[in-house]
C-alpha cells in the first residue's frame, strides 16, 4: 500500500505529491470531499512534518475514506470512534501530528460522546467534520445536522428532529479552537487548516460540505461562486465583522443580542468587532447569529485559547513521579509491602 | 489464668458487619498477619453493591472470610469454622455460612430491639433456639472499645468505630497472630493522626488482652506455618497481581504500558492500581465510556505502546465492535475482563465464569481471538504477562479472563526474580530508506504481521475495519481474497496451540476413570476436592485449562483417555459447551451460579457420585 512516500531529509522540499497515495479516490463525481482532499493534500507540506510523523484517523461515512487518499500513516477505524483511537495515538506520541476526519453523522450521532470528550480534553489532535446534513453512505436518511422538516428516505413526511449547531457543541464542550470554512473555497479552507494546525490542543474544523447527490445545493446560499460570498460572515480576529462588500455588518442589537444589519442603519459604536480569544458568550452568540447556511452565516474561527493539552499534563505526571520515585524498579514494586522469607 | 493452647491445622474465620463497620479492612489485616506468620491462606471478600446500605439491615452486611492452615489451602473455605458477628444484620445474613458446632462471637452491644428489627429478627435469636449448637460467644465489644479509648481524646461516636480493631485484637488473641504487624500497619496508617491512631492501637489492644484475660475463653489456637518453598513471600490480590503483572510484561519487554478503563466493577480495581505506576512510565487514561477506552488502547498499540482495556462483562459487551477492529488490524492489545455475575447489571460485586462464550464468540463475523484465563489470585501476575506475549507476538487482542473471585481474594505468592520473567521483544518493523516496498500484510512463519509504528520512514501505510488485500493490505472485496483473509485470521490464532505449553494431568495412580477438567478460578475447589475424593481412597484425574482459545494441542488426547469427563464451571455448562463440541466427548457440567465460588464439599460430592454411577 502506499509507496508514494518519498524520504527526504529536508522537510522543505516536500510537496503535495508526497501526501497523495496510489489509491483510485472512490467519491461521486462532483462531491465536495475531492475539495478537500485536495486542499489538505496541497496544505500539508507546508507545515514542515514529514508523512511518516502524521496520522490520519476517521471514522465510518463518505468521509471515512479520507484516510486511503492521504499517504500518510492511517487507521480508518469504526462508525464513531475516529476520536477515541486518535486520542491514543496522540497520547501516546506527543511527537506525531494527528488528524482526525469525521462527519456529521460519524461525529454528531454515533460517535458524538467520544467528540465532545475529546475537546473537553483538549487532546492534540486537528478535528476535520465535514458536515453535508446528510448520511451519504448509507444511501440519503437525514444526519443530525439536517434541517428540521427534512424530507429523506426515512423520513418521508419530513424530519421532526431538531439539529445540532456544530460550532456551538464545540464551544459548549469548551473546545480550545473552533473554526468553520467552506469545501469549494480553497483559500478559507486551507487558511483555517493554517490555524488549526498551529493550534496546540484540540482543533474542531466544521467543513461545509456538498453533497451532490443526496443533498444538492443544500449550502448554494454561501457556496455558490460569486455570489455566495456576500452571505458569507466571514470573522477576523480583531476586525469589525462586515461582510457583503462591507454593506451588512454584524450588531448589537436590543438586550446585548447580535443582529444582522445594514451598516447604514446602525451606529458604528454597535458593530462588534471579533475577538477569538475573548469570552465564549461572543463565539456562542455568533455561532447562533444564522438559523442554518440558509442565512448569512459566520465562516473562520469563532473561538481560540489555550489551556493544558491532555498528552502534555500526563507527560508531566509521569516525569515528576519518576523525579520524585527514581524510575520504576520492578523487584523494588514486587517487594514492596509486608514480604516474609521462606529458607 | 493460664489458658491452653489447641493445635489447630486449619481454620477458617469469617468477619461480618455493617458496610460501614470496616470488615474488609478487618480481614486484610487479619490476614497479612496470618501471611507474614507463614501459615498458607486463601480469603474471600463477600460485599454487596451498595457503597452503604441502610445500617443494620441485611443487604448492608459486609463479610471477609479467609481460610488459614499449616499446609496447603487452596480455597477460602466452604463453611467457617468462627463467625465474628457485629450486629444482627450479619448474624442473620452468614449463620448459614458457619459449620455446624462452630463458634460464634456475638458483639453484644449492637442486639438491641431497634438492631434486631432492622435485621428482620421477631425475636432474639440468641434466646430463641436460633444458635442451638454453636458456641457463642457474646463480647461487649461496643462498650469495651468506649472503654478502651477514654481519654485519648476523641468523641464517643469516633471511638465506636474503632471497634473492628477490638475484633481484630480479639481473633488475634484466639489464633496467636503475631501484633506487631497491625500495630505497624495502624502508626503507617494513622500516623498523622495521633489520637486515631491512638484510639486504634488501643481498642486492638483491650480485644487481645480481652481474650487473654477474660474467663470466657478457656483457650487459645496455634495453626503453624505451612510448609513452602523457599524464596520471599508476600500475600497478594488478584487485582494486584494482575496489575502488576502488565506492568512487568510491559517493562521487561520495553514497551510503555497505556491503560484505557472506564470505571466498572470489579475492574477498577485495576485502573486504581496501574494509576499508582506513573514512575514506570505506564499511563492510564480513565475514558469517557467502554467503547472508548477500548479505541484509546488500540490507538496506543498502533501507535507503538502495549495497548491494555480492563473492564467487566458490561463493558465486554460495548467493547465488542472495537475487538473486531484488533482483530482485522492485527494489533497487539490485551483486554482484561474481570467476569461478574450477569446478565445485565446482574450483580455486580459477586463472581460468575459467564463471559466464556462471550469471549470465544461474542464479535460479528469471523473474528477469532487467544482466550487466556488466571487460576489463583497469585497466578493473575502471571497470566497477564502470557496475555502478553500472546498479543505482541501474534499481533492479535487477547482475552485475559479473571473474575470477582479472583480479583478480590488473596493468597500467599512467592515473589518472583526479575530476571526470570520472561521479556517479549516487541520486533517493531525497521525503518525502509531504501524506497523498497512495505507489505503490512506479509506474515513471518507465525502468520503475524509487521507491527510498523508511525514516526518510522519508509513504512507508512493505511489500516482499517474494511477487509484488507493479503500482503498489501488495500481495500479489498474480492471472494477469493476475504476467504484467504478468513482462514488466516484463524489459522494465526489456531496456530498458538503449538505455542503454549500441553495440558498436564494431575493423576498420581494412572488409574482414574474420572478426569475433572477445569478453567479459571475453580482451581482452588478442584484441588481440594480432589484430593479429598483421593484421601478417600478413590481415583480421580484433574487437568485445568490456562488457554482456553486455542486450546493446548494434546487436549483431545487427554480427554479420550477418560471415559467421564466433569468440568465443574460457575456458569451453565459454557467449557462443557465447547469440548462437547469440538471433541465429541460426553462431558457433563456441574454448574453454580450463586455469585459465589463453587465449594470444595460441593465439587466432592459430584466427583463421588460421577464415579459411582
Amino acid at each position: 500500500m502506499g509507496g508514494g512516500e518519498g524520504e527526504r531529509g529536508l522537510v522543505d522540499t516536500l510537496s503535495k505529491k508526497d501526501f497523495t497515495t496510489d489509491q483510485e479516490v472512490r467519491w461521486c463525481p462532483g462531491c465536495g470531499d475531492y475539495a478537500i482532499l485536495s486542499a489538505v493534500q496541497g496544505f500539508l507540506p507546508e507545515l514542515g512534518v514529514e508523512p511518516h510523523k502524521t496520522v490520519f484517523v476517521s471514522g465510518i461515512g463518505c468521509s471515512g475514506r479520507f484516510t486511503y487518499y492521504v499517504d500518510t500513516y492511517g487507521v480508518h477505524g469504526i462508525h464513531g470512534r475516529a476520536p477515541a483511537i486518535a486520542t491514543g495515538i496522540a497520547t501516546a506520541r506527543p511527537d506525531l501530528s494527528v488528524w482526525v476526519v469525521t462527519g456529521d453523522g460519524d461525529g454528531l450521532s454515533i460517535g458524538g460522546n467520544h467528540l465532545i470528550h475529546a475537546l473537553r480534553r483538549n487532546v492534540n489532535i486537528k478535528i476535520l467534520m465535514f458536515n453535508n446534513q446528510i448520511y451519504g453512505l448509507t444511501k440519503g436518511q437525514y444526519s443530525p445536522t439536517s434541517e428540521e422538516g427534512k424530507v429523506t428516505k426515512s423520513t418521508p413526511f419530513g424530519s421532526v428532529d431538531h439539529p445540532f449547531n456544530p460550532i456551538a457543541v464545540a464551544l459548549g464542550a469548551e473546545a480550545t479552537f473552533v473554526a468553520r470554512t467552506i469545501d469549494n473555497d480553497r483559500q478559507h479552507l486551507t487558511e483555517v487548516l493554517r490555524q488549526a494546525a498551529a493550534h496546540r490542543g484540540t482543533a474542531f474544523v466544521e467543513i461545509y460540505q456538498n453533497c451532490n447527490v443526496f443533498n444538492d445545493g443544500a449550502f448554494d446560499l454561501l457556496r455558490d461562486k460569486p455570489q455566495g460570498s456576500r452571505s458569507q460572515i466571514r470573522l477576523e480576529h480583531g476586525e469589525p465583522i462586515l461582510f457583503d462588500d462591507d454593506m451588512r455588518c454584524v450588531a448589537v442589537g436590543d438586550n446585548g443580542r447580535l443582529i444582522v444589519a445594514n451598516v447604514d442603519d446602525v451606529s458604528p459604536d454597535s458593530i462588534v468587532v471579533h475577538d477569538v480569544h475573548g469570552r465564549p458568550s461572543l463565539a456562542f452568540a455568533l455561532a447562533h447569529l444564522s438559523h442554518g447556511p440558509t442565512e448569512p452565516t459566520c465562516i473562520g474561527v469563532f473561538r481560540e485559547f489555550g489551556r493544558p493539552v491532555y498528552g502534555d499534563a500526563m507527560e508531566d505526571q509521569m516525569r515528576r513521579a519518576t523525579e520524585r520515585l527514581g524510575k520504576g524498579d520492578l523487584s523494588g514494586l514486587l517487594h514492596s509491602g509486608d514480604t516474609w522469607t521462606v529458607r | 489464668m493460664t489458658k491452653t493452647v489447641e493445635e489447630k491445622q486449619r481454620v477458617v474465620v469469617r468477619f461480618a458487619g455493617d458496610s460501614g463497620d470496616g470488615m474488609q479492612l478487618t480481614g486484610d489485616r487479619f490476614t497479612s498477619a496470618t501471611a507474614v506468620l507463614g501459615n498458607d491462606l486463601a480469603t474471600l471478600p463477600d460485599f454487596p453493591a451498595e457503597i452503604r446500605a441502610p445500617a443494620g439491615t441485611v443487604h448492608g452486611v459486609s463479610a471477609f472470610q479467609i481460610q488459614f492452615a499449616a499446609t496447603d489451602v487452596t480455597t477460602p473455605g466452604d463453611r467457617a469454622d468462627v463467625l465474628i458477628a457485629m450486629n444482627p444484620a450479619a448474624l442473620k445474613a452468614d449463620l448459614h455460612t458457619v459449620e455446624g458446632g462452630g463458634t460464634i462471637i456475638l458483639n453484644e452491644d449492637a442486639f438491641t430491639p431497634r438492631n434486631l428489627e432492622k435485621a428482620g429478627y421477631a425475636q432474639d435469636p440468641r434466646h430463641d433456639g436460633t444458635l442451638d449448637g454453636y458456641q457463642v460467644y457474646e463480647v461487649p465489644m461496643t462498650s469495651l472499645t468506649i472503654l478502651a479509648t477514654e481519654g485519648v481524646g476523641i468523641g464517643k461516636k469516633e471511638a465506636e468505630r474503632a471497634k473492628n480493631m477490638f475484633a481484630l485484637g480479639l481473633l488475634s488473641w484466639m489464633y496467636g497472630r503475631p501484633t506487631d504487624v497491625t500495630l505497624q500497619w495502624l502508626e503507617g496508617k494513622f500516623g498523622g493522626r495521633h489520637e486515631i491512631l491512638d484510639a486504634n492501637v488501643a481498642a486492638f489492644k483491650a480485644g487481645y488482652n480481652f481474650g487473654e484475660t477474660t474467663e470466657l475463653f478457656a483457650h487459645s489456637y496455634k495453626v503453624e506455618a505451612a510448609p513452602a518453598e523457599p524464596g520471599t513471600y508476600r500475600n497478594i490480590a488478584g487485582a494486584t497481581a494482575l496489575a502488576w503483572g502488565l506492568v512487568a510484561a510491559a517493562d521487561r519487554s520495553g514497551l510503555p504500558l497505556f491503560y484505557a478503563s472506564y470505571p466498572i466493577t470489579p475492574a477498577s480495581e485495576l485502573l486504581h492500581e496501574l494509576a499508582r505506576h506513573k514512575s514506570f512510565g505506564v499511563r492510564t487514561l480513565q475514558a469517557e465510556d467502554e467503547i472508548a477506552a477500548a479505541g484509546i488502547a488500540l490507538g496506543a498499540a498502533f501507535a507503538g505502546h502495549l495497548g491494555v482495556t480492563g473492564t467487566s462483562g458490561p463493558g465486554m459487551d460495548l467493547k465488542a465492535e472495537m475487538l473486531g477492529l484488533a482483530v482485522i488490524m492485527e494489533l497487539p492489545m490485551v483486554v482484561v475482563d474481570v467476569q461478574r455475575a450477569g446478565p445485565s447489571t446482574g450483580m455486580p460485586t459477586k463472581t460468575e465464569q459467564g463471559d466464556l462464550l462471550l469471549s470465544m464468540f461474542g464479535r460479528h463475523g469471523e473474528s477469532p481471538m487467544p482466550i487466556v484465563a488466571a487460576a489463583t489470585p497469585g497466578d493473575c501476575f502471571d497470566a497477564a504477562i502470557e496475555a502478553v506475549r500472546l498479543a505482541v507476538t501474534y499481533r492479535t487482542p487477547v482475552i485475559l479472563l479473571s473474575d470477582t473471585f479472583l480479583s478480590n481474594s488473596s493468597e500467599p505468592w512467592r515473589v518472583p526474580e526479575v530476571d526470570s520473567l520472561p521479556a517479549v521483544d516487541p520486533r517493531f518493523e525497521r525503518a525502509r530508506e531504501d524506497g523498497g516496498r512495505f507489505l503490512p500484510y506479509e506474515r513471518d512463519e507465525r502468520l503475524a504481521r509487521p507491527w510498523a509504528v508511525p514516526g518510522t520512514p519508509g513504512l507508512v501505510h493505511r489500516i482499517g475495519g474494511l477487509e484488507r488485500e493479503d500482503l498489501t493490505g488495500n481495500i479489498s472485496y474480492e471472494a477469493d481474497n476475504h476467504e484467504r483473509m478468513t482462514h488466516l485470521r484463524r489459522a494465526k490464532v489456531e496456530g498458538i496451540a503449538r505455542d503454549i505449553p500441553p495440558l498436564e494431568v494431575d493423576d498420581p495412580g494412572g488409574d482414574a476413570e474420572l478426569l475433572v477438567l477445569g478453567w479459571g478460578s475453580t482451581l482452588g475447589t478442584i484441588r481440594a476436592a480432589t484430593r479429598r475424593v483421593r484421601e478417600e481412597g478413590r481415583s480421580v484425574a484433574a487437568a485445568h485449562l490456562r488457554h482456553l482459545h486455542p486450546f493446548p494441542a494434546n487436549i483431545g488426547e487427554v480427554l479420550s483417555r477418560y471415559p467421564k469427563v466433569l468440568i465443574p464451571e460457575m456458569n451453565l455448562g459454557q467449557l462443557a459447551l465447547l469440548i462437547r463440541a469440538r471433541y465429541l466427548v460426553d462431558a457433563r457440567t456441574y454448574s453454580k451460579v450463586q455469585g459465589l465460588p463453587i465449594f470444595a464439599d460441593e465439587l466432592e460430592h459430584e466427583i463421588l457420585r460421577a464415579l459411582d454411577e
